[in-house]
């Protein structure tokens, strides 16, 4: 079991890697890169709510630190792309442990612990929107200097393979939490709170724990948002679209399981851009927001008819992954 | 008898302007099952919380094996060797038994497959083996109280709080709940239960402590307590202890 989950992770990573040598167009290969981006924000939104139960509607709060401190760093600081996204997203994840130890301390749960991380990101937007070392309502821009020293790729298939390196990792990750003392630890508290604490977990301590990992994971999505894009502001960073596709896909995909935020960010991405071209080519003109209506009817079905999400439905995936937990 | 491995000493409890518990003082003499009992809303699931940590003492102290823990949080206590199980049972609904069983025993064992193995060696004991690899929601009440027994023991208690774990068994469930207590006495675990099923009481505890309006009232063996007059009194109601007698000098 254990190890056709390893394989598994191994199969699928070298089926999304193979994706830009059989699919060359430039859309298709923005498209995967995107989803890769999406499901690094969305795999820390699982470690945190899907494995912990800890349900955050503030994931743009790392997001927003992750892509911010990867401009500023380069931008004002002058530092090399490669050194800045390390520091970036410790610096996600110090925000994470600030951020959980605050609400955490004071017993936040439930709906109480989703609207003060709602309340942090929108205090971290309105902030930045407003200093001028960030760059204010006008953003940062990141000046064009391709070269692969300076993480700005001439062939966008080198970004899309160092995405998708970290997209393995995090599912490596993933799976070696959901099988250590920590994830069985995790996964107690998510289901019963006192009864863990009368097992001797410090549930403290691994809720803290996990906040940093799930920012520091999300943080690095920000990163590589602001080297694909290079322009970033607040409302990209810290708005609530980022928290919203952190938390529709995996709850979309299968809420703590480790392949749910890949499956869910493909499909609902998916969904969305077809959505999109089929209805510019119906009536002539592009129609911004309808993936959002998409994604909504999505959200509406998975509740109701597969509410263990996507993963829920593919049984021997499923067994394998759950039984990490 | 041997020290005392835990000592209540005079702990009160006051929930705003209720007092659950009133100074109230016992011990629980090491390698003994002693009993806690008393009638509904005698304080006896206030002092199981106190004794666990999952409520602080307004007044008073708790030791365990010489030591103060009272201000000491639930798991710190669970390391040092208390356990308890739940009145109301506390699955993790969404894992197995297997699972379930196993966050008890990662608390001194950090390697899952070792975790994995005591859980299966602490079903064997409880007799939840046939039902490892099931959801611990397909277990029946019965089941579920052996589950929150098994949690407990794969953290490798010294001490070991069981909060009416017989409640709402059936008779022939409670027969067959009864030795597996008390061969977790006889592998060195010393039991404190809290238990509403007289007979079983009687049969398995050594020492009796009996909680009324949030008082330690009586104490003594099983067959002192049951002919104490304040403890009829307080399960029967005012003046029964007399009337009692009465009935029994008239059989004589």
């Amino acid at each position: 079991m254990k190890r056709a989950s390893w394989l598994s992770i191994a199969v699928v990573a070298a089926v999304l890697a193979a994706f830009p040598l059989l699919l060359s167009s430039n859309v298709a290969l923005n498209f995967v890169t995107f989803a890769g981006i999406i499901t690094l924000a969305a795999q820390g939104w699982n470690i945190l709510a899907g494995y912990g139960g800890q349900f955050s509607f503030g994931h743009a709060a790392f997001f927003g630190t992750g892509a911010y401190a990867m401009a500023l760093l380069q931008v004002r600081l002058g530092l090399n792309p490669w050194l800045a996204l390390p520091i970036a997203i410790l610096i996600g994840g110090l925000v994470g442990f600030v951020i959980g130890a605050l609400s955490f301390r004071a017993r936040l749960r439930g709906s109480y612990f989703a609207l003060v991380t709602l309340a942090f990101a929108e205090v971290l937007r309105i902030l930045t929107n407003a200093l001028s070392f960030t760059g204010g309502a006008a953003g940062v821009l990141i000046p064009l200097r391709v070269g692969i020293d300076n993480m700005q790729f001439q062939d966008k298939r080198l970004l899309y393979w160092l995405v998708l390196a970290f997209v393995v990792g995090a599912l490596c990750l993933t799976h070696a939490i959901a099988r250590s003392r920590f994830g069985a630890y995790l996964v107690a508290t998510r289901e019963n709170e006192d009864a863990a604490r009368a097992l001797g977990v410090d549930t403290l301590a691994v809720k803290l724990k996990a906040i940093t990992v799930s920012a520091m994971l999300t943080a690095a999505a920000g990163c590589f948002y602001t080297q694909t894009f290079l322009y970033l502001d607040a409302g990209i960073g810290f708005g609530p679209w980022i928290s919203v596709d952190a938390l529709l896909a995996p709850i979309v995909g299968g809420m703590g399981t480790v392949f749910g935020p890949l499956v869910g960010a493909g499909a609902l991405l998916g969904l969305g851009e077809l959505t999109k071209s089929v209805f510019a080519n119906l009536t002539g003109g592009a129609a911004p927001g309808i993936d959002l209506i998409v994604f909504g009817m999505l959200l509406i079905l998975t509740v109701a008819f597969a509410p263990q999400g996507l993963m829920g439905l593919v049984r021997p995936f499923r067994a394998s992954s759950k039984g990490g937990a | 008898m041997t020290a005392p491995i835990l000592d209540v000493v005079s702990v009160t409890k006051t929930f705003g302007g209720l007092t659950a518990v009133k100074a109230a003082s016992f011990d629980v003499a090491e390698g003994s099952i002693t009993g806690l009992i008393g009638p509904n809303g005698a304080g006896k699931t206030t002092m199981f919380a106190v004794i666990a940590g999952f409520e602080t003492p307004t007044k008073g102290r708790v030791r365990y094996r010489g030591a103060d823990v009272t201000g000491l949080d639930v798991h710190r206590r669970a390391e040092l060797g208390i356990a308890r199980t739940f009145q109301i049972v506390q699955p993790f609904a969404g894992l197995t038994v297997r699972e379930n069983i196993a966050v008890g025993a990662h608390l001194r064992h950090r390697q899952r497959q070792l975790a994995h193995a005591l859980a299966a060696k602490v079903a064997s004991r409880v007799g939840l083996t046939p039902m490892l690899d099931r959801s611990a929601l397909e277990l029946t009440v019965a089941g579920r109280k052996r589950l929150e027994l098994a949690r407990a023991l794969a953290t490798e208690p010294k001490l070991l709080l069981l909060d009416e774990v017989l409640a709402g068994l059936n008779p022939s469930e409670i027969r067959d709940m009864v030795p597996v207590i008390r061969s977790i006495q006889e592998s060195g675990v010393t039991i404190l239960l809290v238990e509403h099923v007289m007979q079983a009481v009687m049969s398995l505890c050594q020492h009796i402590h009996v909680l009324a309006e949030g008082e330690i009232i009586a104490g003594g063996t099983p067959a002192t307590v049951s002919r104490d007059a304040r403890v009829i009194e307080a399960y029967l109601g005012h003046g029964a202890a007399k009337r009692l007698q009465a009935v029994d000098h008239a059989d004589a």
